[in-house]
């Protein structure tokens, strides 16, 4: 590599997007209880930005809607992210932006579990139990120069 | 009388922030919380019900994750992610003044304990050092040892309750057992078993056992089989009991009364349990049973248990909904 930033995965494949999500009668009824599915889980994250590339995760194909597994009635959510690269460096970052948003988003009595989609990355183990830590998610959002990454990774795109 | 936990009160102590970690003073008179909101806050008792009567500003620039009492009840130690260690001194009324702050560590402190003596205090940190320091009559506090026999984050420190043997808990899966030699401290004993994080630790009132607790979602309960009194000689410390298949979730935090026995669990399934042993068990081979559990004692992770020291069955909670719970745990005659 000569000079400048060089990215790690310079030519990575990029995914069409999925079309918006119709609202349904029902949905817009304030008096039913419609439980959150995989799909409004799937549109919190996938225009998620990738920190390298100026394309969202979704169109990197790093989330996915088959990746999404909601389970309203015991208030869990796991996500299965696939990093580009097997050696991708950001996959500490990418997996915590995707859990801060959701931490964000989604009412405060859901569990949020975050992983490598399996055997993708080198250090799956690894990133994985870090995500699962949430002293060390707690300490990593009270640095402010990483928060503001994370900020940058949530921001919606001005196009 | 029934067995169960029944809620005493609910007190909305880290509003908008998340609640830590909970501590009786020695007398069991005070209770002191801290949490997300970089404050620490003292809780007193008023006619029936508990009220705050003193919050700690001002001292820590970030999450305030743990504190300590000193064993005379007249100093509180603090822990912060601003990788510093504070220690206040009670005035007269509730109030603490800051007296000093222990700098050294490289990053979040993570935990901080009085020995029983009084004259040492244990701290630990994310940078995986376990750093003792030597307190004196005049109130200063010297560094005698950095102890790096972790490998990784290192989450809870714990004093024996009468001996001078500390005991330690990490991100790398184990357990650290230290004791002083000849003026210097060493691991002595490294407890291997859970498989992943290892939260927190607690000593039974004898110090003949230690209850670990961890993200591999199981308590486990370690005895000690060390020979003789010799100082030199490396401690023995085997499982004999696990607790596995109770916990939906990563257990945070096991507390052990020193007055009835009952072992405490704070787990991120949002639960709080009590399990009681079988007084006719094989002390090689103890049984633990759940004696009462609630499974929605808060409405988010449940980060800590701590029994009061002097009232048999007054347990505190709090959670990362900034709530603080007591409960009391009620035994069947």
């Amino acid at each position: 590599m000569s000079g400048g930033t060089h990215l790690e995965n310079a030519n990575p494949v990029i995914f069409q997007r999925t079309g918006e999500r119709l609202q349904t009668a029902t949905e817009e009824d304030e008096d039913f209880h419609d439980p959150i599915d995989d799909r409004e889980i799937f549109d919190m994250i996938r225009s998620i930005n990738d920190p390298e590339h100026p394309l969202s995760l979704e169109e990197l194909n790093v989330v996915e809607q088959i990746r999404v597994k909601v389970n309203d009635a015991e208030s869990i959510v796991g996500i299965e992210f696939t990093p580009t690269i097997p050696h991708c460096s950001m996959a500490t970052l990418i997996g915590l932006s995707i859990k801060v948003k959701l931490l964000r988003s989604l009412p405060n009595r859901f569990k949020i579990d975050v992983h490598i989609t399996p055997g993708t990355h080198a250090s799956e183990d690894a990133v994985n139990k870090q995500l699962a830590d949430k002293e060390r998610v707690a300490a990593a959002l009270e640095n402010s120069s990483l928060l503001e990454v994370v900020n940058q990774c949530l921001s919606t795109k001005s196009s | 009388m029934k067995e169960g936990l029944s809620l005493v009160q609910k007190l909305s102590g880290h509003p908008d922030s998340r609640c830590w970690f909970v501590s009786w003073s020695p007398n069991g008179t005070l209770l002191a919380s801290c949490g997300g909101d970089k404050t620490i806050r003292i809780w007193g008792r008023e006619g029936e019900s508990w009220v705050c009567k003193s919050v700690l500003e001002d001292g820590h620039q970030r999450t305030v994750r743990k504190v300590s009492w000193s064993p005379c009840g007249n100093y509180l130690a603090s822990a912060s992610f601003d990788a510093t260690t504070s220690i206040w001194k009670k005035k007269d009324n509730q109030d603490f003044e800051s007296l000093t702050v222990l700098e050294g560590h490289e990053n979040e402190v993570k935990c901080v304990a009085w020995a029983p003596s009084g004259n040492l205090l244990a701290t630990c940190s994310r940078d995986k050092s376990v750093w003792v320091w030597e307190v004196d009559e005049e109130d200063e506090y010297e560094c005698v040892t950095v102890l790096n026999s972790h490998t990784q984050d290192v989450k809870h420190v714990v004093w024996h309750p009468t001996q001078e043997l500390l005991a330690s808990a990490s991100y790398d899966n184990n357990i650290c057992l230290y004791k002083e030699d000849d003026d210097d401290w060493e691991c002595r004993a490294t407890l291997q078993g859970h498989t992943s994080t290892v939260w927190g630790l607690s000593f039974d009132a004898a110090g003949q056992r230690l209850a670990s607790c961890s993200d591999d979602r199981s308590v486990k309960i370690w005895k000690d089989y060390s020979s003789g009194s010799g100082a030199g000689g490396d401690l023995s410390w085997k499982c004999v009991c696990t607790l596995s298949g109770f916990h939906g979730r990563t257990v945070y935090d096991v507390a052990w009364c020193r007055l009835t026995g009952a072992l405490a669990t704070a787990c991120g399934d949002d639960g709080v349990r009590v399990f009681k042993e079988d007084e006719t068990s094989d002390p090689d081979q103890p049984v633990f049973s759940l004696s009462a559990q609630v499974t929605k004692a808060h409405n988010q992770d449940v980060n800590c248990v701590n029994w009061n020291p002097k009232e048999a069955g007054l347990l505190a909670s709090c959670s990362d909904d900034g709530e603080i719970a007591i409960w009391r745990f009620q035994e069947e005659d």
